[in-house]
């Protein structure tokens, strides 16, 4: 018998769930038609759009990579929830029976969530490009590629949220969830400097993946303080994540 | 030199605890039991009796609390990823939005085979449904699928967990046609049933459980033998008890 090659096994599976994600009504308009929208409705004001907040740049950019980065933290949170709530159908005891590896199966529910928010990213810049943001060429790839990349903290985060709540509707108490850490985290509308909200905002999970991503309209210069939240939230739903993981062996 | 066990299933002093809040119960108690190549065995005993649980330590799904379990000589795991191992499990498992065709092919490419999904399903007699989605067939269909998508790795084992749970009468002869037209190519096939009548239609051998111990061991006539009547359901009757633990709800 001759073992079957993971990289093989992924690439099957990969297919077959980007195909799944895109016939779901409900993760389509998540991810491809919400986040467009919002911007478009709140950031493009003619205010917004006069307001210069660094050289060539304009508050309509920097409200258009908030929302960017809105979009691919609620794709790759339901992605990494997938696994629990498939889990739930057993389906993860049925993967089991095939020689894809479980962590290979992760793999692939994170990948191909992370494509889909590449495609909300792009949508919603595109959007921008459209609606008068204005940033810098190199502002426009790395704010994308940084609230891109920054997403897959919050695949691990949906990976262990998918385990911790009940999975009867985890998408929706996610989404709220997450739209509540975003204003928290001053993703939306940054809180002013000192007041008790500011330093309460600098803990949350948002707060350092919005600093990055929005880093690149400020010249480039990022807080330690960013850094340090970024490090930390995403060793803690790592390493959450591997354990509630590594323990489930239940029947369900 | 050890030689290479002959048996499809050899199990020796299986046993398997579940501990809960209201003590430990004894699934499977000390089971020992041989199936050799090309059988069809019917694994027999009332709902909580650990037919399920002792699929899924043969299936490695679970590790057993004592004992031993291979299957043709290996570790359960490296036997399903040599795909010589295949299940029917009794619930779950399946994923609802996709189609019953893609459920076949994913499974075929997940054993690194690119075979479509058409000939399994032909021999699961669902060759119409390739394309409905899985979440609108019926029981009997998704019973079927199961069947079909066991049958991909052309497994030299095939383990059923009460597959004609919640059929109708017409349903469960068309499976078991099914099985018993793929078993005559040699494949050894246990059944795990509540069903007297399964059992003693389509098993060339018996294998009676109660409270996880194994009560009566051999061909229809033989374990009928056992009781006076010569009925099997008076066997069953007088060799097994209710299970520990009030079964709840039946079927897990
Ligand atoms: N995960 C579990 N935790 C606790 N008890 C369990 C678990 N799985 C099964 N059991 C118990 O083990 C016994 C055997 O169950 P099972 O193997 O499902 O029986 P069967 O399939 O023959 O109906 C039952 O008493 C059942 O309640
Ligand atoms: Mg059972």
């Amino acid at each position: 018998m001759t073992a079957v090659s993971q990289p093989v096994a992924i690439r099957a599976y990969l297919r077959l769930e980007l195909r799944r994600m895109l016939r779901d009504r409900r993760t389509v308009l998540f991810s491809l038609l919400v986040p467009p929208a919002v911007f478009l409705w709140a950031g493009t004001s003619a205010e917004n759009r006069a307001t210069e907040i660094a050289p060539g740049t304009n508050l309509t950019a920097s409200l258009l990579v908030s929302v960017a980065l809105y979009g691919a933290l609620l794709t790759a949170t339901s992605g990494g929830a997938g696994v629990a709530v498939e889990r739930a159908q057993g389906w993860t005891r049925q993967l089991r029976l095939t020689p894809l590896a479980p962590w290979a199966y992760v793999q692939a529910k994170v990948l191909a969530s992370m494509v889909l928010g590449a495609g909300s990213v792009l949508v919603t810049f595109a959007a921008g490009a459209f609606a008068g943001a204005r940033m810098p060429v190199s502002a426009w790839v790395l704010c994308a590629l940084a609230a891109w990349a920054g997403s897959l903290v919050f695949a691990a985060f949906g990976l262990l949220m998918g385990y911790l709540l009940p999975t009867d509707g985890v998408l929706k108490y996610l989404n709220l969830i997450l739209t509540a850490l975003a204003f928290a985290g001053g993703l939306f509308l940054p809180f002013s400097d000192g007041t008790p909200m500011a330093a309460l905002s600098r803990v949350m999970p948002t707060f350092g993946l919005a600093e990055l991503a929005r880093a690149p309209l400020g010249g480039g210069s990022l807080e330690v303080v960013a850094v340090v939240n970024i490090v930390a939230w995403a060793a803690i739903f790592l390493a959450g994540a591997a354990w509630r993981f590594r323990t489930d062996t239940a029947r369900v | 030199m050890t030689p290479t066990s002959s048996y499809a299933i050899e199990a020796r002093g299986l046993a398997k605890e579940f501990r809960g809040a209201g003590g430990t119960v004894r699934a499977v108690d000390g089971l020992d039991l041989a199936v050799r190549p090309g059988e069809v065995v019917a694994f027999l005993g009332p709902n909580g009796a650990g037919k399920t649980t002792t699929v899924d330590l043969v299936l490695g799904l679970a590790a057993p609390t004592s004992g031993t379990v291979r299957v043709f000589g290996k570790e359960p795991a490296r036997a399903i990823a040599d795909g010589q191992v295949a299940a029917v499990m009794q619930t779950g498992g399946l994923l609802r939005d996709i189609t019953v065709g893609e459920s076949v092919e994913l499974t075929a490419a997940l054993f690194g085979r690119t075979s479509p999904a058409g000939p399994f399903l032909e021999r699961a007699g669902i060759a119409d449904l390739a394309d409905r989605p899985v979440g609108k067939c019926s029981g009997g269909q998704q019973q079927r699928l199961r069947f079909a998508m066991a049958l991909v790795s052309e497994p030299d084992l095939l383990l059923l967990d009460e597959p004609t749970t919640g059929m109708d009468v017409r349903g469960r002869r068309d499976f078991w046609t099914a099985i018993r037209h793929d078993a005559e190519a040699g494949r050894t096939v246990v059944f795990a049933t509540h069903y007297l009548q399964e059992a003693e239609s389509y098993a060339d051998r018996v294998v009676l459980i109660s409270r996880g111990r194994l009560v009566a061991d051999g061909t229809v006539a033989e374990v009928k033998a056992l009781a006076g009547s010569g009925s099997l359901e008076d066997v069953f009757l007088d060799l097994t008890e209710e299970p520990a633990t009030p079964a709840e709800g039946g079927t897990r």
